[in-house]
């Protein structure tokens, strides 16, 4: 990462409430670093060719897209952020083991496969599919659809004894934290 | 070193071959379509996981430096792979599931794939006078 770019990104934090010049050129700025730093990875390597080319795809694509995000969440709570991400990977570590572990040693007519209906206490677009999202990269829950309003999450579990355990546990350990994250 | 690398190289790659096997295991006993829909997305975290972490390790220690292309493969996974069974999900309540086997929503709006147009415009309608 350059020290350059983020004197950048440091200007955008403290020209955030006044310049609206700044939010002309850089409408979507942690998008932007994003651009930049998958852009490095694709190619490999950094040198100051890619850095250039990550720089004009990570400017030119947050002004393109702009229209798509109307709303779009702030997203502050930078430590809830990387504690989510640990969490969400230990929780596929384990759920695959107990997921495979059901698959090879379980009679199909032993499981109890359940549909689970979760009310959303989130509100955000963009949270509730990142809980979506979770629900289903985590074994053993696949998230299937969402109410017409937005308020409800439709779950189906490979084997649940007890639906209401797994809808408590969604909401204990992701739906909380994402509402920290993102509202 | 170089022993202790392969070794831990050798073993991601088992691991992953074996969420592989399970993966593909559970899509062929598993009885219906919702709960073979759970098999692959055993195979794509911890089976493509596994060879992602060996490939990383084997090119920091054997190859030519770290590699990056396992976490951008990692990173697309997780963005692709929930909208795909999504998708088979809601195809397979579509076309094969009634709307009385499914839990209620509890928000008295139905779920979103049985919703007909009507019922959509009307509620949008209510939404916003």
């Amino acid at each position: 990462m350059s020290p350059a770019f983020l004197a950048h990104d440091e200007k955008g934090r403290t020209m955030k409430r006044g310049a609206t010049m700044f939010r002309k050129i850089l409408p979507h700025p942690w998008l932007t670093l994003l651009l930049v730093v998958v852009w490095q990875m694709m190619m490999n390597s950094i040198s100051l060719g890619n850095l250039v080319l990550g720089l004009i795809l990570g400017l030119a694509i947050p002004i393109i897209t702009a229209p798509y995000w109307p709303n779009r969440p702030r997203l502050a709570n930078l430590p809830m952020i990387i504690e989510y991400t640990l969490i969400v990977l230990w929780d596929i570590v384990v759920a695959n083991v107990v997921v495979a572990m059901t698959v090879m040693f379980k009679r199909n007519r032993d499981m109890k496969p359940a549909w689970v209906a979760i009310p959303l206490d989130i509100r955000t677009p963009e949270a509730i599919t990142v809980l979506a999202g979770t629900i289903t990269m985590t074994p053993g829950t696949v998230s299937s659809d969402v109410s017409a309003c937005g308020r409800s999450l439709l779950v189906h579990c490979l084997d649940a004894p007890d639906p209401n355990a797994v809808r408590d546990e969604i909401k204990e350990r992701y739906e909380r934290r994402l509402k920290e994250i993102f509202e | 070193m170089e022993l202790l690398a392969e070794i831990l190289i050798t073993a991601s790659l088992v691991i992953s071959g074996i969420f592989g096997f399970v993966g593909s295991y559970g899509l062929l006993k598993l009885p219906d379509p919702m709960t073979r829909l759970h098999a692959p997305t055993k195979a794509t975290t911890l089976g493509v996981g596994g060879v992602l972490i060996a490939s990383m390790l084997y090119f920091i220690v054997l190859g030519d430096g770290l590699s990056f292309h396992e976490l951008l493969i990692t990173l697309f996974l997780f963005l692709t792979a929930p909208i795909t069974a999504n998708f088979i999900a809601k195809t397979q309540l579509h076309r094969n599931v009634p709307m009385d086997d499914l839990p209620k929503t509890g928000t008295g709006r139905p779920w979103a794939t049985y919703e007909s147009d009507e019922a959509r415009a009307e509620a949008e309608a209510n939404r916003n006078p």
